[in-house]
This record gives structure tokens, sequence and C-alpha cells, in this order.
């Protein structure tokens, strides 16, 4: 079977994932996915017509919330942990073009 | 070019995101109100720190039943949420909670009318709950963004209408509706400059005879009424540049610019994100019973539609009176508690469109501060029609006053000025005599065949009364005199 | 100073006043000390730890004890502990310290427990060795050639070394069960949604849950109850009854109990585990237990369902560590979409970024079906056919884990080797079942055996009565 991952589905993955792979670890994760991908085919021997998917494991139902307002953190607290910041906001680089 | 644009038939679809008048956000309990200082309403959860998940607000879903039902929508049993996956600096978690697959509110629709009243139903194929995402601010710092959390995680309902609107009018006109819709059921404020409604349109343009569809583009982010007609009719106008010089529309995402009037390219359907939709395992799902579905419809206010459906049919109100007075909820009621006290709803209509909304606009005020309660303006058209004062007398002299007595009833204000008409025979024969006295010529051309000079007479006698006259009256006597001699 | 078993008897101890809770502390502390090459713990909160300590020794003298005063205790590096450094020994989220207590820490405290550090562990709780650490690895005290097991290897080895008394992990496909195993010691995963999530960093939202790593079975008893139900911060946690499971493991019943037949006879098993396993099998027998031998072909595709669905959920869970609003940020640079590739490749570890690569790919358009929506399918047929087994059977008895504990470096560059380390784990994670790691035996290099109990969900009480028969740590 022909590799599903390939370099351009890397960078395109990558992208999405805002990651980088250059040079080695680019051919490396090339390599790990592909075999993952093989070794996840055995699924497809299973019929699993009809089976509608399973997307939630708890059978909770209608947990919700009162809409009333807690505010328990101060905007000292919010930013304590920015790695830069002024007194009122996150600072952020700019995205080119903007 | 005319010629050509007759060829050509547009096709809309707008994207509609309400911001929920809801105290506290979707998924967590700080603050959704507007305007704090930047990042003051903030949690760990809106900050996304590690660890947290998010929990759904109940007044989220019951504001999605109500628009639903105001749109006559199915109502979806069971909800799950979705995670929509991108990078931004202000969406905090790198994927927007929202609901993908089985949307809150599906198939509903909304009528629209023009300017005669003629009306149009524009359908909508889905209403879904969203959250927002933060500010981020690129203006203000010549090398950082800024961001402020303030707004993510404030609830959203998207609404998506189907491309059934035809022109940058009833663009507008939908649009205007749907604010209306949600500021009547008071689930969004509306506040195009806030943000707290926004729009993004599908435009596309086919030749009228052809059933398909032509290639379409999006509009993001139009912030004002002005700016959907503008940023409407500029691309309608580019795409059929396009096509009548030989060119093809390209399926892409736009952005108006308000200071050129145009609107220039964002990115190209190849840029488009994936935005890799999964269902959201954090949240646990929403089932909406009938019996959620019947509470709410209990709490369901009149709505603008069947407002105006009364006030034309009913009423016999003209259309342009029933769209000014279901034009906000507020002024609505107040006609409504106005006619529950005079039956007289042409009068009632007019005092409010004319009247009362004269004063609200010089004032620039809202009709929760007019000091005037309904039914006082009742008891005056009341007294009115009940010909114990004059229209005249009622504008004039009794309505300032009422205006600045709060404490006052209309009929106090007339006793105590002396205000009610007369209709005493014998009083108003003393005028009579007295009003001929005074143009005895006038009576001979009268008799002469000069009929008109009976209002002559009768506006002296309205005169010498100061206005308490009862005008029909005064008019036999009148007549009865001039006539008898 | 005696080697504790369990919170009672350390309890008994302080309030006869053999002990005292500063003695308690300085002892852990000093053993900390002594073995700090095991790599165990991240950080180690001395002054608070003895400072807590003398507090809770002023309130047993005012006889206002706390169900958990005397108990010290490690937290997994993916706990929140309000004002403490949490980073899920991750580099990314260098410096990061927690502004909220974890549910579970928040109830646990209220009955005084003593947290003295966090416990190293796989990057993100990704790996089945902790050789995925930022922080390097941990060293298995039975031999300290061999890995601790992952991810919870930190707490393992901790308990395992009476580092602390006690310790709390995270289990989504094995991360408790398989370190208890490779260190002698009871690891309990329970029913998923039992205990709040909420304050425990997620890695894949649909199987995490916070599991116990002690040295009886009492213990995880009394901290699960302690721990477990409803929460205002957790929308699918489970509204179902806590049992009182402390009280629940005694007296001892008998069950109905499954094993798979398949199972024992695959050849992926070790020896000396097979043989353990057989063992238990005649004891349960012995003591008047039903075991009976059951099939069940599923196995093969346990572990592909469970990589698949978790580094889908990975993949999203950990698009918020981008160096924006917390954790570290790359330097030197002032374009944003660099900024994010940057400090999230530096940040992330190698098997990290695998998962997210992977996730992202299955979710992706084009590809989604085929992958990760076929894989929720596999999850509804292996949960039912799990739950038709439970139908009939209290509990499903399998191995823990294939082997016992392997070398460091044995399996770090064959990433679906190191998968298969989960196969006998995940199915209970798949299912969302309650699941216990037991000591059972060893091998032929001494090495301990872990044996694993499935039951239905929130069943724990059941579950941990059957291991309470068996179980009597060294």
């Amino acid at each position: 079977m022909a590799p599903v991952i390939t370099e351009s589905t890397v960078d395109k993955l990558a992208h999405l994932a805002r990651l980088s792979f250059e040079g080695e670890s680019k051919q490396k994760i090339i390599k790990d996915l592909n075999n993952i991908l093989g070794f996840v085919e055995k699924l497809n021997e299973l019929d699993t017509e009809g089976v509608p998917a399973l997307t939630h494991i708890s059978s909770e139902i209608n947990n919700l919330r009162e809409d009333k307002v807690i505010q328990n953190i101060t905007r000292e607290d919010a930013l304590k942990n920015a790695p830069k910041k002024d007194s009122f906001y996150f600072r952020v680089p700019k995205v080119i073009g903007e | 070019m005319e010629n050509s644009i007759d060829k050509y038939q547009p096709v809309i679809g707008l994207e509609i995101h309400a911001q929920l008048s809801t105290k506290s956000k979707a998924f967590s309990s700080d603050s959704a109100e507007y305007g704090e200082l930047p990042n003051s309403h903030i949690s760990a959860i809106t900050l996304a720190h590690p660890g947290t998940l998010p929990r759904l607000n109940k007044e989220v879903v019951n504001f999605a039943i109500k628009l639903g039902l105001a749109t006559h929508s199915e109502i979806n049993k069971y909800n799950i949420f979705a995670r929509k996956n991108y990078f931004y600096p202000d969406l905090p978690k790198g994927y927007q909670i929202s609901q993908h697959t089985g949307p809150v509110c599906s198939n509903g629709s909304v009528t629209i009318k023009n300017k005669s009243g003629v009306k149009k139903q524009i359908g909508l194929i889905r209403i879904h709950i969203e959250e927002d995402a933060g500010k981020s601010m690129h203006d203000q710092d010549p090398e950082d963004s800024l961001v402020d959390l303030n707004r993510a995680g404030v609830p959203l309902l998207e609404i998506v209408t189907k491309p059934e609107i035809y022109s940058s009018e009833e663009a507008h006109l939908f649009l205007s509706e749907m604010r209306k819709l949600l500021r009547y059921l008071e689930i969004c404020d509306g506040n195009m400059e806030e943000g707290s409604m926004r729009c993004d349109a599908n435009i596309s343009i086919k030749k009228k005879e052809d059933e398909k569809l032509g290639t379409r583009t999006e509009v993001k982010n139009l912030n004002s009424f002005k700016n959907i007609r503008s940023a409407i009719e500029y691309e309608i106008q580019r795409q059929i540049e396009l096509i009548e010089s030989g060119n093809r529309v390209k399926q892409e995402t736009r952005r108006f610019d308000a200071h050129s009037g145009k609107t220039f390219v964002l990115r190209s359907k190849e840029q488009a994100d994936d935005y890799r939709y999964f269902p959201e395992p954090d949240l646990s799902p929403v089932v909406i019973s009938a019996e959620w579905i019947e509470q709410i419809q209990r709490q369901m206010p009149g709505l603008p539609e069947e407002l105006y459906e009364k006030y034309v049919n009913q009423f016999g109100l003209s259309h342009y009176d029933a769209v000014v007075i279901t034009e906000t909820k507020e002024i609505a009621l107040y006609f409504e508690e106005l006619v529950m006290h005079t039956s007289n709803y042409k009068s009632a209509a007019n005092w409010v469109t004319v009247t009362v909304k004269s004063y609200l606009n010089e004032l620039g005020i809202g009709i929760h501060e007019y000091p005037v309660s309904p039914v006082k303006i009742a008891e005056l058209i009341n007294m009115i029609d009940n010909q114990l004062i004059s229209n005249h007398i009622a504008e004039k002299q009794i309505y300032p006053l009422m205006l600045t007595h709060k404490e006052k009833m209309p009929g106090d204000i007339a006793k105590e000025m002396n205000l009610l008409q007369t209709n005493d025979t014998g009083l108003l024969n003393e005028l009579v005599e007295k009003a001929i006295e005074k143009y005895p010529e006038k009576i001979l051309e009268y008799k002469n065949g000069k009929k008109g000079l009976l209002g002559l007479f009768v506006g002296e006698v309205m005169k010498l009364s100061k206005g308490k006259a009862e005008p029909k009256a005064v008019n036999r006597l009148v007549l009865e005199k001039l006539e008898g001699n | 100073m005696t080697h504790y078993l369990s919170i009672s008897e350390i309890q008994k101890d302080l309030r006869e006043k053999r002990i005292t809770c500063v003695e308690l502390v300085n002892y852990f502390l000093t053993r900390i000390k002594e073995l700090k090459h095991l790599n165990a713990f991240l950080d180690v909160y001395e002054e608070e730890a003895i400072s807590h300590a003398k507090k809770s020794d002023e309130k047993i003298k005012n006889g206002q004890m706390g169900r958990l005063t005397g108990l010290v205790m490690g937290l997994k590096d993916v706990i929140c502990y309000k004002n403490h450094p949490v980073q899920a020994s991750s580099k990314i989220l260098n410096g990061f310290h927690s502004i909220y207590n974890a549910t579970a820490v928040e109830r646990l405290l209220n009955e005084d427990v003593n947290i003295i550090g966090r416990l190293n562990c796989d990057e993100f709780a990704m790996g089945a060795s902790n050789e995925n650490s930022a922080f390097g690895h941990v060293h298995n005290f039975v031999d300290e050639t061999r890995v601790s097991g992952g991810s919870s290897g930190g707490s393992a080895v901790a308990v395992q070394a009476n580092l602390c008394h006690a310790a709390l992990g995270s289990d989504t496909g094995g991360s408790v069960r398989q370190p208890a195993s490779f260190c002698g010691i009871v690891g309990l995963k329970p029913t998923y949604s039992r205990i709040s999530r909420y304050g425990l960093i997620a890695y894949a939202s649909s199987f995490d849950i916070i599991g116990t790593l002690t040295k009886s079975v009492e213990d995880a008893a009394l901290l699960l109850e302690i721990m477990a139900g409803k929460d205002e911060y957790d929308s699918t946690v489970s509204s179902s009854e806590v049992q009182q499971y402390s009280k629940e493991i005694l007296p001892a019943k008998k069950y109905k109990i499954a094993y798979i037949k398949d199972y024992l006879e695959n050849p992926a098993i070790n020896f000396s585990i097979r043989r353990e396993t057989e063992n238990f099998i005649s004891l349960l027998k012995d003591r008047k237990h039903t075991i009976e031998g059951v099939d069940f072909p599923f196995l093969d595709y346990m572990v592909p369902t469970y990589y698949l669905l978790t580094t889908a959920e990975a993949s999203a869970n950990l698009a918020r560590y981008d160096g924006l609003r917390y954790g570290q940020r790359a330097e030197g640079i002032h374009e944003l979409e660099n900024l994010y590739k940057k400090s999230r490749t530096e940040g992330f570890g190698e098997e990290v970024k695998r998962r997210i690569m992977l996730g992202t790919f299955v979710l992706s358009e084009g590809f989604q079906d085929a992958y990760f929506t076929k894989a929720q399918k596999v999850r509804r047929v292996i949960k039912d056919k799990t739950m038709e087994i439970l139908a009939d059977y209290d509990f499903i008895l399998t191995p823990t884990t294939p082997s016992t504990a392997f070398k460091l470096g044995e399996h770090t560059q064959d990433p679906v080797q190191m998968y298969l380390q989960d196969i006998f784990t995940v199915q209970a994670s798949l299912a969302g079942i309650p699941a216990v790691s037991f000591p059972f035996g060893k091998d032929d290099d001494n090495l301990p055996i872990g044996l694993q109990l499935m039951g239905r969900e929130f069943c724990e009480g059941d579950l941990l009565n059957l291991v309470n028969q068996f179980v009597n740590c060294p």
C-alpha cells in the first residue's frame, strides 16, 4: 500500500498544528506516521456498518449551569503567567499584514 | 451597463452572529457584560488554563429555544457541541466551542415587509450556539498586538439564512427584522456598533433565467446597516463587471473597507482552514424536551410580526402605523397598554406615532423615559371622543401640562383649567349673538349666497368661548340663526 | 519508622501519640533526598509540608482530625494545585503556576491531606515508561536500570520507594495501572466521570480520569470516596451516588469472574505473567469464587482504536499551549505564525508532537470518517461487547501488562512497540469502566507482576472488595 503520509501532508498537518519539522525530524515523522497508520489499518477488518459513533462516554445529560456571575480571579491573576504583558493586556507579536 | 444589471439576479445569504445578553459567559461564570476594563471579565476557564473545562449556561439554551420558536424553527432534541480548531491569539483554547452537526434550531423563517407592506419569507438554514472570541488590537502598539479576553466565551447564536435574499434592500430589511426579533425576545441588544450583532454576507449573481447559483464570495464583518448595503451593492456590481468582461467570480472570503466602499480579498478557497470539527467531549449533551419548549413558549412575548398582523387586520391601522408601533418592543408595549384603555385604535396609533414619537425624537430618549403613562393618553383620547374637549384643547393646552405634571390626570387638568367643552345652548346662543353683531355686513353677504361665511361665525364663537364650545353645537346654532333671520 | 500500609494505621498511631505528623513528613523528606536519583519528584514543597504537619499536629491535639490528617501525598504533574507549579513534565509550561485547585485536590485538602510535592510523568501523560518527560526518566526502585512504567511513573515510584504514602496519577489508557503493576503497588482507575476532571490537565478528554497509587486497597477506597462525585466545574462528571467505598470493601464477598482466554494465549505475553494469572485463577477457585474463561476476539483492535481517538482529542486539547497567555514562548520572534510554530516545536517533546500530528491527521478533511469516526464506531463495539461479558460476570480478569518492567531505552525507538504496552489496559479506558491493577507474584528477575480486574460502571465498591481479599502488600 502506498504511504498515506507524504512530505506535503506533513507540511499541511504541521501548519494546522503549528509545529515545524525539518530535515531529519521531517523524515522521521513521515516514517512514524505511516508506521502507525499501517498499524491501525487493522480496524478496517471490523465491520461497523450501522454502528453509531460513540461520542460521549459519560451518561450525564443537561448538566447545565445557572446564569450567575462568579468572578473569582483578577486581572493580576490572569496576567501573572503571561510571558509578555503590560498592566492590561497580553502582548503577542503581530501577524504580518495586519 | 444598466441593461446588463437587469440580466442578473443577485442571490444573498446572511450569517448573523447575535451576542446573547446573558449575565455570565456561555461556558464559565465570569461576567459577559460589555465594556469593562480589558481582561477583567475573565476566569481560568476563559483563559484556557490547563485543566479547565467548560460548563454550559442554561440561559443560553433558553435563549436559543426562544429564537427558535420566534422563527418557527424545528428545535433539535439531542444537542451536542463541536470543537472548531484554529489558532488565533483571541481564541484561548485553540478551538471554538460551536455546534456542527445538529444545530439547536433548523428550517425556520422570518417574514420581511417592504415599504409598501409586501411580504416575503426568508428561510433559515440553522441557528446554532457558539462562543465568541476575545479581541486583538493591532494598531495600539508598533510592535505587538494587544489581547483582551473579556469577550472570549460570551455566548453567541449564529443565524444562517437560505440564499433567498435578492437585493441589498432585502438584506437590510431582513437584518432589521432579525434585530427587532432579538430585541423583542430580549436575548440580544442588537447593537451593531458595539459588535453585539455582526453580519457576514454570501453573495453571488446568476442570470435571471438560470436555475443554478453562481460562485459566491463571502464578505466578512459588516458592522453597520450602511456597510451591509454598501458592501452588497459593491460586490454585486463587481461580480457583474467580472462576468460581463468575460472573467469568472472566484470563491473567496473578502473584507469590506468602509473608507473606500470596496471589498478586498482576505483569502482564497484554497487557503481556507481545515477546522477539523469533532464532537466536544468536555460537554455533556443537551436534551431539549417538549416540556422545556412549552415552558419557554409560555414566557414568549408578543412578537412584532403577530402584533403587526393584529394592528393591520383587527385594528384597521395603516401599514405605516403598524410598522412604526412595532418598531421596538417598548413602543409596542406602550401601545398595547394604551389600547387596553381606549378602543379608538386609530386615534391611539396617531397619538403614539405622531405626538409621542416626536417628543422622544426631539429629546433623543426612549419611551421608558417618556413622562406620560398610556392610561393618561387613553383618558385624553376618550375625553375627545366624548366631546368633553376638542382635539385642539387636548393637544395645545392639556397635553403640555401632562408632560410637566406627571401626577395629574388629563380630566383633572381640564377641570382645573376650566377647559371642558360646553354645549349649554343658553350660553352658546349669547355668544352666537355677539359674533353676529360683530359682522353685520357679512350677514348680508351670507344671505346673498356666500354660504362659506358660516365658518367665520363659527370660528368667532369658538374664539369667544376660548375653545370650550362644542363645535357641532355651535355650528347648529349659528346655522339656525343665519337661516332663521 | 514503621512502614505503614494504610492511612488508618497512620491515624491510629497519630491518635495514640506513637508518632506525629511532623515526624512522618521529616521521614518522607529524608527519603526523598536520599533517593533523589530515582527522579520521582519534580518539586518538593519542604517548608510547606512541615508547616502543614505542625498545624495537623495541633488539630490532632484539639481532636479535629480530618479524614486524611497525617496522609503525605504527591501529585502527578498533571494535577493543578493552586499557587504551585504544574507543567505536565513539559517544557512548554515552564514557569507556569496554577491559579486554582483541581476539584479532587480541593476535596483532599478539605480532609487535611499534606501535599509534599509534584511527581514526574510522561509529558502530557503520553507514554508507558516515563521516558517522555522533559525532566528525564524515573528509575524503578526494584531495579534502577528498569523503567517505572508510565505515564504516572513518578507517582508509582514515589509510593513504591516510600517517598510519600500515596500519590495521585491519571489514567487515559493505563497510565495508573501499568506503572502500579511495574512497581508492585495498587493502581485504581475509577469509572470514567466518577471524579471531576476539573484541574486535571487534559490528554484525551473522553478517556482521562484521576486515579490513585497506593500500598493498600483500603487507601484507594478512602481516597476515591473523598474525591468522587458531582462538581460544578465539570459537566461530564457523574451525578450517580458515591458509595462509601471504604466500607464496601468489607466484608469479603463471593463473585463471578471471567477471564479472556485469547489474552492468555497471546504470544506477546511474558511467561511468568501467564503463570501468575493462572495461579490467581486457581486461587480464586480455591476461595470459592466462580471463574470462567470467555472469548473476546477484539484484542487487536483495542490499541489502534485507542490511539486514533486519544491523539485526535489531544491534538485539540494541546492547542492551548501556544506561549501567548502562559508558559514558554520562543525568543526573538516578531511574527505570530512563526512564534506559534517555534514555541510549540521547542516546547513539546517528540512523542507529544507525534501524537499531535497523528491526531491532526485523523481529524483532517477527507480522512476523518476513515480514521476518527471509524474508531468511534469500533469503540462502541468494544464497549458493548465488554458490557455483554459484564452482564454475566462481575469482573473481567486480565494481566495488567504483557511484560514486567523493561529496561530503560528498550522500546524508545519504536512507538508502536511502546503503544502495545497498553494492550490489556485500554479496554477499560475505551469502555469507560473501572479497573484496578494489583500486585500478584514476581517474575524470574524478582520484578513485580500486576493483574487487572475490570468491573461494571460505578461498581468500584465490589471491585475493591474482591481485590482487597488478595492484596496485602509487603
